[in-house]
């Protein structure tokens, strides 16, 4: 026996000068590139594919495309294994491992299949009814179960080791589909000088002329095909993208697009992802996606042998395969025809045709003499049988007596629907037909149109005009004109369209056999009359209780097969039943696509301080601190620990002196005549009367009241001031004083530029800082305490003129100073102040050191400033004007932000001076039980103060600056803690301030 | 969805962020109310249709611009560059 018992001697567009390996189920077969999965498979003579995802029932191919609602497999294996891809679109490649999925043991004995012998306990509605009752039951016992019994595949446990990305593209004139309305679509326009990108989920442009022996202007449809695709490669402004899904339409022309670029590969190329997401900007996009074939529905029509029509010559035509050597057509239009005479061309024998129509074309009676078939019209297939596989069908002829026919393939052709998704991705509806009996497209959203059959006109005639005709006209309102070159359109003719039947109801009641609407979900035409019978008649209703079209195909095959069958119980008529819109994706997407490389340590960018190299070659301990990553602390050998490196630290820095990176503080430099008055405005406190060279702590509020940010700003001159805030808020203090400035006050003079990325900014801190710049500030700049005191802010230079500036500023307590140089000058600096200091005993310090540093000195920070707390609740009240408007001044005096039991900032000291505090803990009275209403506040900031030998915090408390020498609990049940604190002062550390001013 | 601003010409969304309807106008001042400033804060209509609103072009020019929208549609019918769209919308 061949390799390939079902693969035809010739034909096709397989190369069979390549054949591939590989595996399903572990069984090894070959296959040709060119192949789909699903080709390959078939070409094997492999029928049963998959278990079905409720009754599990034995499932093969129904189609040759993205609409595959029963082939789901899992691809791959290891970290790469991929579940729930569909084997009609699956591109064959050497070595590819396929694994059917949702059966248990395996695919051939599947336990769970007797799910289908308690079929009425699994109806529509059985998750509402059966698992109602007890609650407890859900969780513990049925979804277990159902997980088990259920679901479709099994993700991967292990990262993906692809990487996937994110791309942008503009153009004219986006058309959707690479058949003969999009090629038409895309010549016209393009010869007309538009910018083109054509996208088509194929790996091969063609559409159907892929799969149907048609001619187009007297020569066969290839030859076109060949011309039209050699054209449209020599243009300049074209862009053709295979293996595209255009899968959503977004507001003012915006398409997701998703590229699969290496899943045809076994692992993608050096440096290229494994998959692509564009979002592709057009002003015009033509919907040229074509249609989808539509099954009939009646008992056994899942039976694997049971395929539609087109997908027949699909694999006969374009995959050189038979899906069966024994066939039967049931067609209810002319269109089918072309399958039996494809199929008998190809060498299957067609035991029969039969047709719904009781009248046909004396053409078509010719041509099922001439292939040997014998014809019954008017009449239906009742039921298929056969299990695993198909081995015969009951048909009802037109007296309605019941003829029994061998088979092992029954193609079904029964019209088509436009693939119209897209289009109501804008939430607008489709409208019914009635002379094509589909959905056609109704309101677009703007800028689209429909061409071909995705608009309902299924002519390949029609299709090649449409498409010319939508592609010229779109690239005329993009500005272009006519193009040159003409094309012969005439396409051989195609006979009479399908006069569909929806379901072959008939048989015994209930005896005989499961008839499927929705393949992929499991839902019978019995489903639907039971959900029309319980009131679920609208179609919204349907949906959900009946789950049809809500699998991942998106009811594809399914949903007006469906409607129909619920306006047949109703009476109605089925655009008086309703439709259902579609949403993105068209067909399911990656989550990995649309993340792209924006997962991991690339979730966002990364920024480093200019001194980062600097402190790597001290040896830091970096950490992350939003977006930034800073040094934490600067472990000395012989360190036993983070604490014993910190402590060295604060303490080197309170005896002598310690150097810190602040450079990733937001800086905005503010020049005009106003900026003092814009201050006042957006400050709190009070700033039209700092002097020039001097600098001021600021507190900012939100307009309800609440604190914002805080920072200082100096005066460097008459008209410039240079702003600092947090590190955090640096982007939103930005957005907040343009705000500000452009939208509330646009009359002030201000101008203003983040500056933040522009400077490398270092502490000095300790009682010999200015010992330290003295050796690196030039020399003819005084920097005495008297020329230079506290709060003195200027430019200076260093380095023999290198422009900087120092401000005497101080987070520590300490005599400190902060230096600002070029970032490009911040290695220099660094290693400047460290040779200066050298002397002194200079100590690098990290962020763990800075936050003991100002816990002991009591200044608030993140933690406190958490945009749920006022400036009084900070002890801060005393920095709001009362003498001018500024922002957030009338919402502070809401009655809630001023009542007396707002917990207020103050500091905690441990009893037991031995025991951790922790930041988080609640304060409770001592005795009092661990409840809501005994709830005091939290303490927000937590630090070991080597000085004071203990932990210390910060926190708010009610009423706590009146509650100084209080104790009470402060209580962590998630870590254990349980600890007995007194309320002081929270400036821990020189209460007086002394040390500030050296 | 994407928005014409008239410095950078048509950028997608993801450049801007959205703030608030455009009218409410602030009351400055020492003589202003706590009333005042509640409705300049809290109280908006929730148009089905037109609106005017303030965008951020924070990720382009970083002005501040005046969108009016289609609340259903989001088809935009004008982005106007500030102040003068404030002024003009105040008279
Ligand atoms: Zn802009």
């Amino acid at each position: 026996m061949s390799p390939q018992p079902f693969r035809t001697p010739a034909g096709g567009l397989i190369d069979r000068a390549k054949p591939f390996g590989f595996s399903f189920d572990g069984r090894r077969l070959e296959g040709y590139e060119g192949d789909t999965l699903a080709s390959a498979l078939l070409a094997n003579g492999v029928r049963l594919v998959g278990r079905s995802f409720k009754y599990h029932r034995p499932r093969g191919i129904l189609s040759a495309g993205s609409e595959e609602p029963n082939a789901l497999v899992e691809l791959r294996s290891g970290a790469r294994r991929e579940p729930n891809t569909r084997a009609t679109t699956a591109e064959l490649f050497d070595g590819l491992e396929a694994a059917s999925q949702n059966r248990w043991p395996s695919l051939d004995f599947d336990l769970l299949s007797v799910n289908s012998l308690f079929g009425s306990a699994l109806a529509a509605g059985f998750y509402y009814k059966t698992f109602m009752w007890p609650a407890a039951f859900w969780e513990r016992v049925y979804e277990p179960l159902i997980r088990r019994a259920a679901g479709l595949g099994r993700a991967a446990v292990a990262a993906d080791p692809d990487h996937y990305e994110k791309a942008f593209a503009f153009c004219d004139v986006l058309v959707i589909g690479g058949g003969p309305a999009g090629l038409s679509a895309a010549l016209s326009a393009g010869r007309a000088g538009a910018r083109v990108i054509l996208c088509d989920e194929d790996f091969a442009l063609g559409g159907r002329l892929l799969s149907d022996r048609r001619m187009i202007g007297g020569r066969p449809a290839a030859d076109w095909l060949a011309a039209t695709l050699a054209e449209l490669e020599s243009m300049p402004d074209m862009r053709l993208m295979r293996r595209s899904t255009v899968f959503g339409v977004y507001d003012h022309g915006v398409y997701g697009v998703v590229e699969r670029v290496s899943d045809h590969l076994p692992t993608p190329p050096p440096f290229q992802p494994r998959q692509r997401s564009w979002r592709i900007t057009a002003k015009r996009a033509i919907l040229a996606a074509g249609a989808i074939e539509r099954p009939v529905v009646f008992a056994g029509n899942d039976t694997p042998g049971v395929m539609l029509a087109g997908a027949v010559r699909s694999y006969v035509n374009r995959f050189g395969v038979l899906p069966g050597r024994e066939a039967v057509l049931f067609t209810t239009g002319d269109d089918g025809w072309t399958t039996a005479r494809d199929l008998a061309d190809a060498g299957a024998r067609v035991v029969a045709i039969v047709d719904a129509r009781a009248e046909i074309d004396a053409g078509l009676r010719a041509l099922a003499e001439r292939i040997g078939a014998r014809l019954v019209t008017g009449a239906v297939v009742e039921s298929a049988h056969g299990g695993k596989a198909l081995r015969g069908i009951s048909v009802r002829n037109a007296a309605g007596h019941h003829v029994e026919m061998a088979c092992d393939l029954l193609a079904v052709s029964n019209g088509w629907n436009p693939t119209l998704h897209l289009t109501s991705h804008q939430n607008t509806r489709p409208v019914w037909d009635a002379t094509i009996a589909a959905f056609v497209p109704g309101a677009m959203p703007p800028g689209l149109v429909a061409a071909g059959s995705a608009a309902g006109r299924f002519r390949l005639e029609q299709a090649l005009d449409g498409g010319a005709r939508l592609g010229a006209e779109a690239a005329a309102e993009c500005g272009h004109g006519r193009g040159a070159g003409t094309t012969d359109r005439t396409a051989d003719d195609e006979g009479l369209p399908a006069t569909p039947v929806w379901r072959v109801s008939g048989g015994s009641g209930r005896k005989r056999g499961k008839a499927f609407v929705d393949f992929q979900n499991d839902v019978t035409d019995f489903d639907i009359e039971l959900s029309a019978r319980e009131g679920f008649r609208a179609v919204e209703h349907l949906k959900r209780y009946t789950t049809l079209g809500m699998a991942t195909d998106q009811g594809k095959t399914s949903n007006v097969s469906g409607l129909a069958l619920m306006a047949e119980q109703t009476g109605k008529l089925i655009p008086d039943t309703g439709t259902t819109i579609f949403r993105p994706p068209y067909t399911p997407v990656a989550i990995g696509a649309l993340g792209g490389h924006h997962r991991g340590r690339d979730f966002r960018p990364t920024r480093i301080s200019p001194t980062h190299a600097w402190s790597e070659r001290q040896g830091a301990v970096f950490i992350e601190s939003g977006a930034w990553i800073r040094a934490q602390y600067y472990p000395q050998p012989g360190e036993r620990d983070w604490l014993e490196t910190v402590n060295r630290e604060v303490l080197a820095v309170r005896a002598g002196v310690g150097v810190c990176d602040v450079s990733t503080l937001g800086k905005i430099d503010l020049q005009g005549r106003d900026v003092g008055v814009f201050l006042d405005r957006v400050y709190c406190n009070t700033w039209s009367t700092l002097p020039i060279g001097k600098a001021r702590y600021g507190l900012m509020l939100r307009e309800d009241g609440f604190v914002m940010d805080d920072g200082t700003t100096s005066r460097l001159a008459d008209d410039h001031y240079l702003m600092t805030t947090t590190t955090a808020n640096a982007g939103k203090v930005m957005q907040h004083l343009e705000f500000c400035h452009q939208v509330l006050w646009p009359e002030l003079d201000v101008r203003m530029v983040s500056v933040s990325e522009r400077w490398a900014q270092a502490a000095i801190a300790g009682p010999r800082s200015r010992d330290v710049l003295r050796g690196v500030v030039d020399g003819q700049h005084d920097i005495s305490d008297d020329a230079f005191p506290y709060l003195a802010a200027r430019e200076v230079t260093v380095g023999g003129g290198i422009p900087a500036r120092l401000f005497r500023i101080s987070f520590s307590g300490e005599r400190a100073f902060e230096l600002a140089v070029p970032s490009g000058f911040g290695d220099a600096m660094m290693q400047a102040i460290m040779a200066s200091g050298r002397d002194y005993g200079i100590t690098p310090y990290g962020l763990e050191a800075l936050g003991v540093l100002r816990i002991e000195k009591g200044h608030v920070a993140g933690s406190e400033l958490n945009g749920q707390t006022t400036a009084r609740d900070l002890g801060l009240g005393k920095m709001m004007s009362s003498k001018k408007d500024y922002i957030g001044r009338l919402m502070a005096t809401r009655p809630a932000l001023v009542e007396a039991e707002r917990p207020t900032l103050a500091g905690f000291r441990p009893v037991d001076a031995s025991q951790r505090l922790r930041a988080g803990a609640h304060f409770l009275g001592l005795g009092q039980p661990a409840s809501i209403e005994n709830d005091e506040g939290h303490m927000t900031s937590t630090a070991y103060s080597p000085h004071l030998r203990s932990w210390i915090g910060l926190g708010r408390i009610r009423n706590g600056a009146t509650r100084i020498g209080e104790r009470v609990r402060a209580y962590d049940p998630v870590r254990n803690g349980d600890v007995v604190v007194e309320i002081c002062n929270p400036v821990f550390f020189d209460p007086e301030g002394a040390r500030l001013h050296g | 969805m994407r928005i014409d601003c008239p410095h950078c010409g048509s950028r997608d969304v993801q450049e801007f962020i959205y703030l608030r309807d455009a009218g409410p106008r602030r009351p400055d001042g020492m003589a202003a109310t706590l009333a005042e400033m509640h409705v300049y804060l809290h109280e908006r209509d929730n148009p089905a249709g037109r609106h005017r609103e303030l965008w951020y072009h924070g990720s382009g020019c970083r002005a501040w611009l005046v969108v009016t929208r289609d609340t259903r549609t989001h088809a935009v019918f004008a982005v106007e560059a500030l102040p003068a769209s404030v002024e003009s919308a105040s008279t």
